[in-house]
């Protein structure tokens, strides 16, 4: 296709018409899907409609049937597995590691030895609301200070873009909606390239710069909405209400 | 509480051992009374405690043997994947190998000496910590692998920093297995042939009419095994404390 025009340097991610089967489904299919630099995308949909998939596409641990994920000019799944940090859905703490190492071991999957990758991680403990739980075990942490640790874990190899795999996901409500306000606050401070993925609606109203709805499988947009509401998001507004209902019918409930 | 009702069974049976061996109908050749023995091991203490000793160092360095082959087995195994498809037959054939038979045959091959007693006790303990470690290697979540690559670790660097750390509590499940058996391989090795040890004095007495002697080995024996495996359960909790943590969560 000699008149398509090369993808603009601003989206550091891209899909293009990416398909995924598996030998009994197809997960995703035709799909066409930009993220622009320093831009958080929510892609929310019913479960099993290939979020997951999505991530891992991008993540390089999976490969697209058909199609292209290219991700800051590369689409070999080495320099996407180099560029990107993936956090799956469950925080997958190692048990005999403290919180420090289980952070650091982010570090030392890069070679980096185990006492500079401790000294290194130490610093984000204190701007994670995790200062004197260095030393803890995943088993004495809460569901949330287990998440946080999760994160940094992923922040710490410096990666341009972070996959999220419904972060929140195995939370309970109430520290769910103080983490989603944590994550906005830490995005405000210092933004980065964000693809995340939910089933939950109020989580993309409340994170999202643009939301990007999944149908059920297999998996293709059918909508993309922008976020034009000011952060803090306030999630008793009329205009949030309102974004919630647009998402809702997009998703056809 | 534990403990008490272990010791509670224990002297029961102890009584009930008593008791048998106090019947008229059962001949004093056959079963030593608990206290025969306990004279026995009171009286031939000297003679016992060396010739334990004896087996003791047969039964330690033949672990100590079938751990590093067995560790070595499972990571190779578990490391290679069409080694594993390869050798997995053949490590369940080898426990089918009657090391009563066996034993004589090792002693014509390797001596009198330690060697045979080595061999068979090896033979007999690494199965259970090869089979266990490599299906500890192998239980590990498939997303945590995933994490793994995500984060780019290398092979070796998941093996040490997530496998292996997963798998130790299988290892040490597999050394209880081994410990406990491992006295009955050192037995087996002194019958095929031997001048000294626990398991030759307890044939002999059998041979000597001396029963209360061969109760007092065989009691003797049973300590040994239930203080490695005892050994085996301190050294799970000090090598794996996250293990037992989790389980009170």
């Amino acid at each position: 296709m000699q008149t398509e025009v090369e993808a603009p340097v601003t989206e550091p991610l891209s899909f293009r018409n990416v398909t995924r089967r598996y030998p009994r489904v197809t997960a995703l299919e035709g799909i066409d899907l930009a993220v622009r630099q320093d831009e958080l995308m929510v892609v929310v949909g019913p479960s099993g409609c290939g979020k997951s998939t999505l991530l891992e596409l991008v993540a390089g641990l999976q490969e697209p049937d058909t199609g292209s994920v290219t991700l800051l000019g590369a689409t070999d799944p080495a320099a996407r597995r180099a560029a990107s940090a993936y956090m799956p859905q469950r925080d997958l703490l190692l048990p005999w590691r403290d919180a420090l190492a289980n952070a650091a071991l982010a570090l030392e999957c890069q070679g980096v030895p185990r006492a500079e990758a401790r000294r290194r991680a130490e610093p984000l403990f204190e701007r994670f609301g995790l200062a004197e739980f260095e030393s803890a075990r995943p088993a004495e942490l809460s569901g949330g200070m287990r998440q946080r640790v999760a994160f940094l874990r992923t922040l710490l190899p410096g990666r341009p873009v972070l996959l999220l795999d419904e972060p929140f996901g195995g939370l309970d409500s109430l520290t769910r909606s103080s983490m989603q306000r944590w994550l906005a606050d830490a995005l405000a401070d210092e933004p980065r390239t964000v693809l995340l993925v939910t089933h939950d609606v109020e989580e993309a109203a409340f994170l999202a710069d643009r939301i990007a709805v999944l149908s059920p499988r297999p998996g293709r947009v059918v909508a993309e909405i922008p976020v034009e509401l000011p952060r803090p998001r306030d999630v008793t507004s009329p205009e949030f209400g309102q974004l919630k209902r647009s998402v809702l019918e997009a998703l056809g409930l | 509480m534990r403990y008490l009702l272990g010791l509670l069974l224990i002297a029961l049976f102890v009584l009930a051992w008593q008791g048998v061996a106090s019947l008229e109908s059962v001949d004093d050749l056959t079963l030593a009374s608990p206290v025969e023995t306990f004279e026995a091991l009171r009286d031939d203490w000297a003679l016992l405690r060396d010739n334990a000793l004896v087996t003791l160092v047969e039964v330690v360095l033949g672990l100590a043997l079938a751990t590093l082959i067995g560790v070595g087995f499972a990571l190779a195994m578990h490391l290679v994947r069409p080694l594993r498809d390869a050798a997995y037959p053949l490590l369940v054939g080898s426990q089918a190998i009657p090391v009563v038979v066996l034993a004589p045959i090792f002693v014509l091959a390797f001596d009198y000496g330690i060697g045979p007693k080595l061999a068979i006790v090896a033979l007999i303990c690494f199965f259970p910590i090869t089979v266990n470690l490599l299906d500890g290697l192998r239980s590990v979540e498939p997303e945590l692998l995933k994490l793994m690559r995500s984060l780019g670790s290398s092979r070796l660097r998941t093996l040490r920093s997530v496998e292996f750390p997963s798998a130790l509590p299988f290892l040490f499940s597999g050394l209880k297995v081994a410990a406990t058996v491992s006295v009955i391989g050192a037995v087996f090795g002194e019958w095929a042939g031997a001048d000294e040890g626990l398991g030759r004095l307890v044939l002999l007495g059998n041979n000597q009419l001396q029963t209360p002697r061969v109760y007092a080995g065989i009691v003797l024996l049973t300590l040994m095994a239930v203080a490695l495996f005892a050994l085996v359960a301190l050294g799970e909790r000090v090598a794996c404390p996250w293990n037992r943590k989790e389980q009170q969560a």
